[in-house]
């Protein structure tokens, strides 16, 4: 902002405000834009979609690609996932724990580690690490070939960059998330249990005994199962802004961000969404 | 616009009727308009490449050069006009039209746009691995060296593209370009950014392979010297128009204040 008064002072003429009627039309007119962009951006991601599907399920598939993918987005991701379940284990189990001796259901703590892990806390915090990690991969990644012209390069030798790179991305995601946060639901589950174990005496096996006790599939399938939801639209939102990039190393950088931003806003919308309905099919 | 050569008018040829005995041209561009939102880069721009033959196209940066190629392509479509590949018409074409059209081509983008995460081999062979499918592992191995052969880089094949010089990665381009034997060459700016020791090379390597392959081929590029060299015309394009079209002596001759200031300044 400008100071008027120390431009006064220093001998200058304040700046004079602009006629306050052009301020409305101004807003107007980028909010429209706005609007727009909006409503442009989820017509481009339908169409980018639908190139999508079209290409990943006529042959020939893309079987050597989905391998490798499977393997940068699922083996690397492991580590991270891991930790990040067994460091949500820890801080769920001190906070039970605090929480049920307050209000003496203490017994109910291995139960309230379970249900917490599995039910929410290990999927989505397995859908945002791996937003995080691997949304800003295929981001940058992809946009890093788009302005070096290798997707263009892919096109003309007629092969489909949806079919060679987007589709086995978004498959490799969809694929990899659910068997990741099973593996972070374990760590969490593990890293829990080794927190209660270390204030107060107790075996893994009454742990699980207590903590499953009255669970069934329905407690443990669909949730682990909404993964594969993350996945998609981790993988659709990354390859999309990272193929539609414009603009050298820094649409590179922008690609990137709005991927992982993107997909983690997009991830946390659905599972609201998810939670309610598996709550009115799976009750 | 002030041609030398007379543009042809094609007549519409059904898909499968597509000639390529040379009574139909290679490359037909007809009063083709591009804009990109409110900004014009190509104002009815006509032009047609025959069998063998090879047009230079120069013109100041900006003048939508590339984009003429990649139009040609179909990297991009037109607002309006026809491209003709061997007389078919691919503006109306899905992916699948295009790939087979594509398929006849080769294009040597700007900056070789070679796969980072591949070796120089992997580049050549990117194409035969997909659209080849029936050549054995050693056959297209053989191929590769042989393409590597044709542009002397069969001494790099195990090199990642970060790992040799820009004329270098030009070169594999140009192999990787010539993959699948086709019998469209587009080349954007195939000696930019080259010492001219290189660009030599480079307009040598072209013309071997012209007289080779008996290629269509478009040229697109800076260098009069380059385009003198390789094409056996030449179009000058301003503010997305030709302007002329022509062999180097006709555009000398021409009093266009244009042509003579574009020829002037090179």
């Amino acid at each position: 902002m400008i100071d008027r008064k120390s431009t006064a002072l220093a001998g200058m003429d304040p700046p004079l405000p602009g006629p306050r009627t052009s301020l409305i039309p101004a807003i107007a007119g980028s909010s429209l834009d706005l609007i727009n962009k909006f409503f442009e951006w989820f017509g481009d991601l339908g169409i980018f979609s639908w190139r999508v599907v079209g290409a990943a399920v006529t042959p020939p598939f893309e079987f050597r690609e989905l391998y490798r993918q499977l393997d940068e987005i699922g083996s690397m991701s492991l580590p991270l996932v891991a930790l990040a379940g067994a460091a949500t284990g820890v801080v769920l189990s001190l906070e039970a724990r605090y929480s049920l001796t307050r209000f003496g259901a203490k017994s109910l703590l291995p139960a309230a580690i379970v249900f917490s892990v599995i039910h929410e806390t290990g999927p989505i915090i397995t859908g945002l690490v791996v937003s995080g990690r691997v949304g800003a991969g295929i981001g940058a990644e992809l946009a890093s070939m788009k302005v070096t012209e290798q997707i263009d390069a892919i096109e003309a030798s007629a092969v489909s960059p949806y079919r060679l790179l987007a589709a086995p991305r978004i498959l490799a995601c969809i694929l990899m998330l659910p068997l990741l946060t099973l593996a972070g639901d374990a760590c969490g589950l593990l890293m829990g249990w080794v927190t209660q174990a270390l204030t107060e005496p107790l075996s893994f096996h009454q742990f699980i005994n207590q903590g499953f006790n009255g669970a069934d599939f329905n407690d443990f399938l669909p949730p682990t199962l909404k993964t594969a939801v993350f996945g998609l639209i981790i993988g659709l939102i990354a390859c999309f802004q990272g193929m539609r990039t414009r603009g050298g190393a820094a649409g590179v950088g922008r690609a990137a961000t709005s991927s992982v931003v993107l997909s983690s806003l997009f991830v946390i919308l659905a599972d609201v969404v998810l939670v309610k309905l598996i709550l009115i099919f799976f009750p | 616009m002030h041609t030398i050569d007379q543009v042809p008018m094609q007549t519409a040829m059904e898909p499968g009727e597509a000639a390529k005995d040379g009574s139909v041209p290679a490359i037909a561009v007809e009063d083709v308009h591009k804009s990109f939102g409110s900004q014009k880069v190509l104002n009815r721009i006509s032009l047609t490449v025959s069998r063998g033959e090879t047009l230079a196209v120069l013109g100041r940066s900006g003048t939508g050069k590339s984009v003429l190629l990649r139009l040609i392509i179909g990297l991009e479509k037109a607002d309006s006009g026809s491209v003709r590949i061997h007389g078919q018409d691919i503006a109306g074409f899905g992916l699948d039209r295009l790939g087979e059209i594509r398929m006849k081509m080769g294009f040597l983008f700007q900056n070789a746009a070679l796969y980072d995460s591949l070796t120089v081999e992997q580049n050549v062979a990117f194409p035969l691995r997909h659209h080849r499918k029936t050549m054995s592992k050693s056959e297209r191995g053989d191929r590769v060296m042989q393409l590597l052969a044709e542009v002397s880089m069969e001494g790099h094949r195990e090199k990642m593209p970060s790992d040799i010089s820009g004329g270098m990665q030009k070169r594999v381009g140009l192999a990787r370009a010539l993959a699948l034997e086709p019998d469209i060459l587009l080349l954007d700016e195939p000696t930019a950014g080259l010492d001219p020791i290189s660009s030599g090379e480079i307009d040598d390597l072209v013309l071997k392979l012209q007289a080779e392959h008996h290629m269509a081929s478009i040229v697109v590029t800076h260098d009069l010297h380059s385009a003198k060299t390789i094409a056996d015309r030449l179009a000058l394009l301003n503010e997305g128009d030709v302007v002329i079209e022509g062999s180097f002596e006709e555009l000398q001759r021409s009093d266009i204040e244009f042509v003579r200031e574009f020829l002037g300044h090179s």
